[in-house]
């Protein structure tokens, strides 16, 4: 018995990648040439699958006040938020965020991983409850961990079940901390929020809503589904990040509940780490001012995702009810979905390989995500490529493509 | 739903359909090694349970539930702090 054990099945995987000749996992981008183009393998490759909303990564005045704050404040702050790494900026794109959202409250985190773990963990203790959406991701369900409190989950967005749940709970659902996200960052669908908060109304508890993949994407000032809902009066905390929409990285959370300034002070994820870099911190304040002042780069992200999303319709691809950003397509098998991963990647497009137990369902999915940067000839280009494969694999009868060919529309519910 | 006994005696009627015929169900028959149940199957007899007694089984409960008596401990917990 070794501690080592426990990775054999990883060691399978690996093995069974190895034999035919795929790295899914390790694949390294060897320049970058814009938000939506990096040469991979050699090869001058499309990105379509990096979250990067908006397009800011390589925004020129993000990219110069970056420069200046390394410049002037350093590579990294080599401190906690408690302690020596609070600076000016971390103070000033609090208030900012507290600002755009209309809270009086907001906290910086480091990573948006971090921002759930610490905020789910610290409020929900042993003892509390945690009434969760079945698909909430990782960073939730580990925060639940961590804090050690209940964790009861409900049918992914089923208001209905949710209701369920809370009515079973008898008084202790007045302090159950309820949680979901805007938008699913696998499949890319959206909470019924407006179900959600009245379910609230009328059972009690806490609602916390992550805007990981809906900030800036989502509602008439692009502060996410609960704007969009029409119920951020409901939502009693906000979770995002700055790692998508916003192009760098970090999380925060915001909050009407002037208690959240006394939780601060609880966070462990917060509290232990060193607080974001100065460059960091400096590029998001301007990214957050861009997205506020060009409503259209949220537009030109919505015109691409419709593109996309007929485009694979006409394809025959089973692409979920209605248009996103986020995209995944349902592959029959592991094996099927590896191939057609590599051959996209072959033919110059990237997109995310996820599989289980990473998926929702049992099946595989090639998670694509639009951008407002991508032009619309390479939105085509990304369809075209797609088509392609898609004729190759119905030409070979039997070939490991025609399965997918023939299995993607099951859906992967 | 009260005692102890009384739990014990609805679990075995929705643990009953799942066991195999003529299988004698006690408190330490194991749900996943005496009634040869896969994973999936026993999210789906938990979901029975579930509805059964109108609760919710926490996911951090989960790991220490193996045998009848385990469930029927849980559902005790589970009783006594909603009541």
């Amino acid at each position: 018995m070794s501690l080592f054990d426990k990775f054999q099945g990883i060691a399978s995987v690996r093995r069974d990648l190895d034999e035919l000749g795929i790295v899914p996992f390790g694949v390294v981008t060897e320049r970058l040439l814009s938000a939506t183009e990096g040469i991979v393998n050699g090869r001058r490759t499309i990105l379509a699958g990096t979250n990067n909303y908006l397009g800011l990564t390589f925004h020129p005045e993000c990219i110069e006040t970056a420069r200046a704050a390394v410049l002037e404040e350093g590579t990294g702050t080599t401190g906690s938020r408690m302690a020596n790494g609070t600076y000016a900026g971390h103070e000033a794109l609090e208030q900012e965020l507290a600002d755009f959202f209309g809270c009086g409250q907001a906290i910086v985190f480091s990573t948006g991983y971090q921002a759930n773990l610490g905020m789910i963990a610290t409020l929900a203790g042993p003892g509390d409850v945690v009434v969760l959406d079945a698909d909430c991701h990782a960073s939730i369900y580990d925060a639940c961990r961590l804090g050690g409190c209940d964790v009861i989950r409900f049918r992914h967005n089923d208001a209905q079940d949710l209701e369920k749940r809370l009515r079973r709970l008898g008084e202790r659902a007045q302090n159950a901390l309820i949680v979901v996200e805007g938008l699913y960052s696998m499949q890319g669908d959206q909470a019924p929020l407006r179900d959600i908060a009245a379910v609230k109304r009328r059972r009690g508890g806490y609602l916390l809503v992550d805007e990981a993949h809906s900030l800036g994407m989502l509602g008439a000032n692009g502060r996410g589904a609960a704007e969009a809902a029409g119920v951020e009066q409901e939502v009693d905390f906000i979770v995002g990040t700055f790692s998508k929409s916003l192009g760098a990285i970090g999380g925060y959370c915001v909050s009407h509940r002037p208690e959240l300034e006394l939780v601060r002070y609880a966070i462990r994820p917060y509290i232990f780490t060193a607080s974001p870099s100065p460059s960091v911190i400096a590029s998001v304040r301007v990214a957050l001012r861009v997205m506020r002042a060009h409503p259209e780069l949220r537009e030109r992200l919505w015109e691409n995702a419709r593109r996309l999303y007929h485009g694979f319709r006409e394809l025959g691809y089973d692409t979920g009810p209605e248009p996103s950003p986020v995209l995944a397509l349902a592959m029959p098998g592991r094996e099927q979905a590896l191939r057609m991963w590599n051959a996209l990647l072959e033919n110059g497009v990237y997109v995310n390989l996820v599989l289980p137990p990473a998926t929702p369902s049992h099946y595989p999915l090639l998670r694509c995500s639009v951008s407002a940067a991508h032009t619309p000839e390479q939105v085509e280009r990304i369809l075209g490529t797609f088509a392609a494969l898609r004729r190759r694999a119905s030409a070979v009868h039997d070939g490991p493509l025609s399965a997918e060919a023939n299995a993607v529309s099951g859906g992967a519910g | 739903m009260s005692s102890r006994a009384e739990i014990l005696d609805q679990v075995y009627e929705v643990l009953r359909p799942h066991a195999k015929k003529g299988q004698a169900l006690t408190e330490d028959t194991e749900l996943v090694g005496d009634l040869n149940l896969d994973s999936v199957q026993v999210l789906e007899l938990l979901l029975e349970i579930e509805d059964h007694f109108d609760i919710s089984i926490p996911l951090n409960a989960l790991p220490d539930i193996h045998t009848v008596k385990d469930l029927a401990g849980e559902l005790e917990k589970i009783a006594g702090s909603v009541s």
